[in-house]
């Protein structure tokens, strides 16, 4: 029960925050703060539990759509607990500094309610034990995330950038419910807790491998790899509270998290670790060599997130025990530093006025104790010793050097990433704070506030506790992640110290290149101009121009389809229904064999002809009047019609409404203008073409149905009870006041509604009159 | 008889087709009332004529007669009869009251649509 409270409370808190924003008013971050940080100890309090022998605690279930297996149901492992902590942790760090960075922000409450909606919805992914649960969970962070970069909503790049990410992520949510479906199919359950029992089915299953690339559509898009990565930069419209949250610790590593989740029962094949080894490959390369190039603070980190998100794909594409220790430690390790250098890049921008990197230094004069927390970040970011940054790049670096497949290939591209890596860090966490204080370039610099630098700085300070005791989380967070990941028992030590090896070499290497990086970046940034050839070719051209074309379509089907002519509307009706009529007519075998007129009295004939020839003069008549009178025979012959077969009241009804209806016509028709003829021979040839046809299909109709009975008559009923049960004599009467009286009663109001419209038609004068 | 009627009808629907095709928004109308008549005998029609009596019981007895008119299909006719009279009146006096203000009963010049 517990597990739902958990998960329920960030969903009432978001609801109530801005109740509690007009109370609290500026100091709301720090009251809110405390839900993630109680969260944060909640979880941090089965730590003990995790790491004992038994690996997965507290399952809860609800059944909640039994009929198709669906269950709201949670647990918690390894792997939900080290991303439940993440979340909670960084969320509390990131309510906190959002309350100070958007405090004269008008709409600083819906952030409140938008943050806590999306972390309880990722509490929700990570938590999850049902795929379709995992799901629902998965659009929420889409939507919420389309919210918060939405948020300046006045600015038409936020409003671009909220719809880019919500279309690339929901086409990607799409495909995953389709990949979950095949799996729920393949292995009879979408509880994960018994898939995972049937891993060995599922790989061997022809739906496989559809169902694994679907999954990875989903797992890719959310983690922004290649080609769907561009939606992360745009995504830092929002403010920067928010792209530290989502789109750098938490979010985006959804799709790590989901293919790290599902790797014991689709990991481990040929397919799996290519594609995703390869795509986490060229992610990491990408997101790398552009980010050199940049000049915003923000957009230099996002670009090193996807670079970051690419090596954890890779990693977990390889999916030896090696390579998921170095991911889940390096997963901790980024959200740590990045999370920080987020806040910082944020906190520069706040007290700077600008996140351009050719306009800032200095600054460690104005915001000491940012600079620390940005330079303690920076070097963690970088790999250095003794931070924790340093033991996830050696892990990394062994991994890939005892992987299975093209360890040299995975080597060097990950020496280059991580070189970037190192000049990123300078760029960001460094440079920006050293040298002379350029005032002029930035206007009215002033003091940090508390808020947003307590954050880094914790989270700094905790990169290096961790670096230096790394037995501080090994055992406790690293081992259970790792798993319940592999699927089998793992329990080790990290050590901050591995002597000089092999591995040791490589970070030097890094160094030293990423130094090169840093000190050669303006040619870098003079080299991205050159390629702007290739722009075309470019993921987010090619996602605009697709979007364009879409809307373009649509306008086009639009103008064709919603023209406005009410003939071409009728037209498309009445064509519709002729051929699907047809289709049926063919289907049912055509005409009944006989048709016959037996039993036709002359006078009826007569009477028939006299209908058809006062319809045809109500249409083509060129005078207004004679075409009423012509409609007033036509009525007057139903009537007789319905006299002649046993319906006196019909008769009664009808002579009433006629009569009623010409007097109505008449006086209205005398207020409008005379037919005239709108249209030419040729539309008129067409139409009646048309006309004719749908005539006809309503004759076969009424043929066929004369001798088709499809559902017992319910009249008898009526006929038995009438007397007995109503106390009336007239049957048709008696179903109309008694047995349908409910019916009866709509059918006055209707009338009633219609006598208020003309009334008010008649009495409301427009200003013209 | 049946049979008679369904080319009648036939014929109707094709005359009230023909008369919504037209541009004039009265023949619109007129259009909606004969495909109204049609519809009213087609539901007739498919309920199975007989030239027998009324859906009535006698005086003394509790059940109608063993040969008589069906009653729902009746019942059914009714509705609609008094129903198609109250949208005629609306529509009507709404034609009427648009050609006041636009000064056209011309439907392709009433083609203003939200896009």
């Amino acid at each position: 029960m517990e597990i739902i409270i958990v998960i329920l409370s960030s969903f009432v808190i978001a609801f109530i925050s801005p109740l509690i924003y007009r109370i609290f008013k500026h100091l709301t971050g720090w009251v809110l703060s405390l839900v993630p940080l109680a969260l944060f100890i909640y979880f941090a309090t089965y730590l003990p539990q995790i790491c004992a022998e038994e690996c997965r605690t507290f399952a809860f279930v609800y059944h909640w759509v039994p009929s198709f297996g669906i269950d709201l149901s949670f647990y918690l492992d390894g792997i939900a607990l080290i991303f439940s902590l993440i979340i909670t942790l960084i969320g509390a760090f990131v309510v906190l500094y959002g309350g100070e960075y958007l405090r004269n922000h008008q709409h600083i409450n819906r952030f409140f309610m938008y943050i806590f909606l999306f972390m309880g919805s990722m509490i929700g992914v990570v938590l999850s034990s049902n795929l379709i649960t995992i799901f629902i969970f998965w659009e929420l962070t889409s939507f919420s995330s389309y919210l918060l970069i939405g948020f300046n909503n006045e600015r038409a790049e936020s409003r671009y950038a909220a719809l880019q990410a919500l279309l690339i992520t929901g086409i990607g949510g799409l495909a995953l419910l389709a990949g979950f479906i095949l799996l729920g199919q393949m292995g009879g359950s979408y509880e994960i807790t018994e898939l995972l029992t049937r891993g060995h089915l599922i790989r061997a299953h022809s739906f496989y491998l559809p169902a694994l690339i679907l999954i990875l559509i989903g797992a890719f898009t959310k983690s922004a790899q290649v080609p769907f990565h561009f939606w992360l930069p745009s995504a830092m419209e929002a403010p920067t509270p928010v792209s530290t949250y989502l789109h750098s610790a938490t979010m985006v590593k959804a799709g790590v998290y989901l293919l790290a989740r599902l790797n014991p029962m689709l990991g481990d094949t040929q397919a799996w670790h290519d594609i995703i080894t390869i795509a986490g490959t060229l992610t990491m390369l990408v997101g790398a060599l552009i980010a050199v190039s940049q000049t915003d603070l923000k957009k230099i980190l996002a670009y090193t997130t996807i670079s970051a998100l690419g090596m954890l794909m890779l990693l977990v594409g390889v999916g030896t025990v090696l390579a998921i220790k170095a991911a889940m430690v390096f997963l901790l390790v980024h959200s740590l530093y990045k999370g920080g250098l987020f806040m910082v890049a944020g906190a520069i921008d706040h007290s700077a006025g600008t996140r351009d990197i050719t306009r800032l230094s200095g600054l460690w004069r104005m915001m000491p104790l940012v600079t620390i927390a940005a330079a303690l970040a920076a070097f963690s970011m970088s790999g250095f010793p003794p931070l924790l940054g340093f033991v996830g790049k050696e892990l990394i670096y062994s991994a890939k050097l005892q992987a299975p497949n093209a360890s040299v290939i995975l080597l060097i591209s990950g020496i280059i990433a991580n070189a970037v890596n190192v000049a990123a860090a300078m760029m960001t966490g460094i440079r920006p704070f050293w040298g002379k204080t350029h005032h002029a370039k930035c206007k009215h610099i002033h003091k940090v506030h508390t808020a947003l630098w307590l954050g880094p700085m914790l989270m700094a300070l905790l990169g290096l506790i961790f670096g230096l005791i790394p037995n501080l989380i090994s055992m406790p967070l690293i081992s259970p992640a790792v798993s319940s990941i592999t699927g089998s028992q793992v329990v080790f030590n990290l050590q901050t110290w591995h002597g000089i090896n092999l591995v040791f070499l490589f970070s030097i290497i890094t160094f030293i290149l990423g130094l090169m990086f840093f000190f050669s970046r303006n040619r870098w940034r003079k080299i991205s101009t050159y390629l702007m050839f290739l722009k075309p070719l470019y993921p987010s051209q090619i996602y605009e121009k697709g979007l364009h074309g879409l809307l373009s379509l649509a306008k086009w089907q639009t103008k064709v389809l919603q023209n406005g002519y009410q003939r071409f509307y009728l037209i498309t009706i009445v064509c519709f229904i002729v051929l699907m009529g047809g289709i049926q007519l063919v289907r049912l075998g055509g005409l009944p064999d006989s048709i016959s007129f037996a039993g036709v009295k002359s006078f009826e004939i007569g009477l028939v002809l006299l209908m058809a020839l006062a319809a045809l003069a109500a249409i083509l008549s060129k005078k207004r009047i004679a075409a009423v009178v012509s409609l007033g025979v036509l009525g007057y012959g139903v009537a007789l019609i319905f006299v002649l077969f046993g319906a006196p009241d019909l008769a009664m009804t009808q002579i009433l409404i006629e009569t009623l209806t010409v007097i109505i016509f008449v006086l209205v028709i005398y207020h409008l203008p005379s037919f005239k003829n709108f249209s030419h021979r040729g539309v008129r040839i067409r139409d009646a073409i048309i006309s004719v046809l749908a005539g006809i299909m309503m004759t076969f109709f009424v043929l066929l149905s004369i001798n088709l009975q499809l559902a017992p008559t319910i009249s008898a009923y009526y006929d038995e009870n009438s007397v007995i049960l109503a106390h009336g004599r007239n049957i048709v009467n008696v179903i109309l006041v008694d047995f349908r009286g409910l019916d009866t009663m709509g059918e006055i109001t209707v009338l009633a509604v219609a006598a208020i419209g003309v009334f008010a038609l008649l009495k409301l004068k427009s200003k013209d009159h | 008889m049946e049979t008679v009627l369904a080319f009648l009808i036939g014929f109707l629907y094709a005359a009230g087709v023909y008369a919504m095709l037209r541009r004039s928004i009265i023949k619109l109308v007129i259009g909606l009332m004969l495909m109204g008549q049609a519809t009213n005998l087609l539901i007739f029609t498919a309920g199975g004529l007989t030239r027998a009596q009324a859906p009535l019981v006698e005086p003394g007895q509790t059940i109608p007669p063993a040969i008589h008119a069906d009653p729902l299909p009746e019942a059914l006719i009714l509705t609609a009869i008094v129903i198609s009279f109250g949208v005629l009146a609306f529509m009507l006096v709404l034609v009427h009251r648009a050609y006041q203000t636009v000064g056209t009963d011309d439907l392709d010049k009433l083609k203003g649509t939200d896009s």
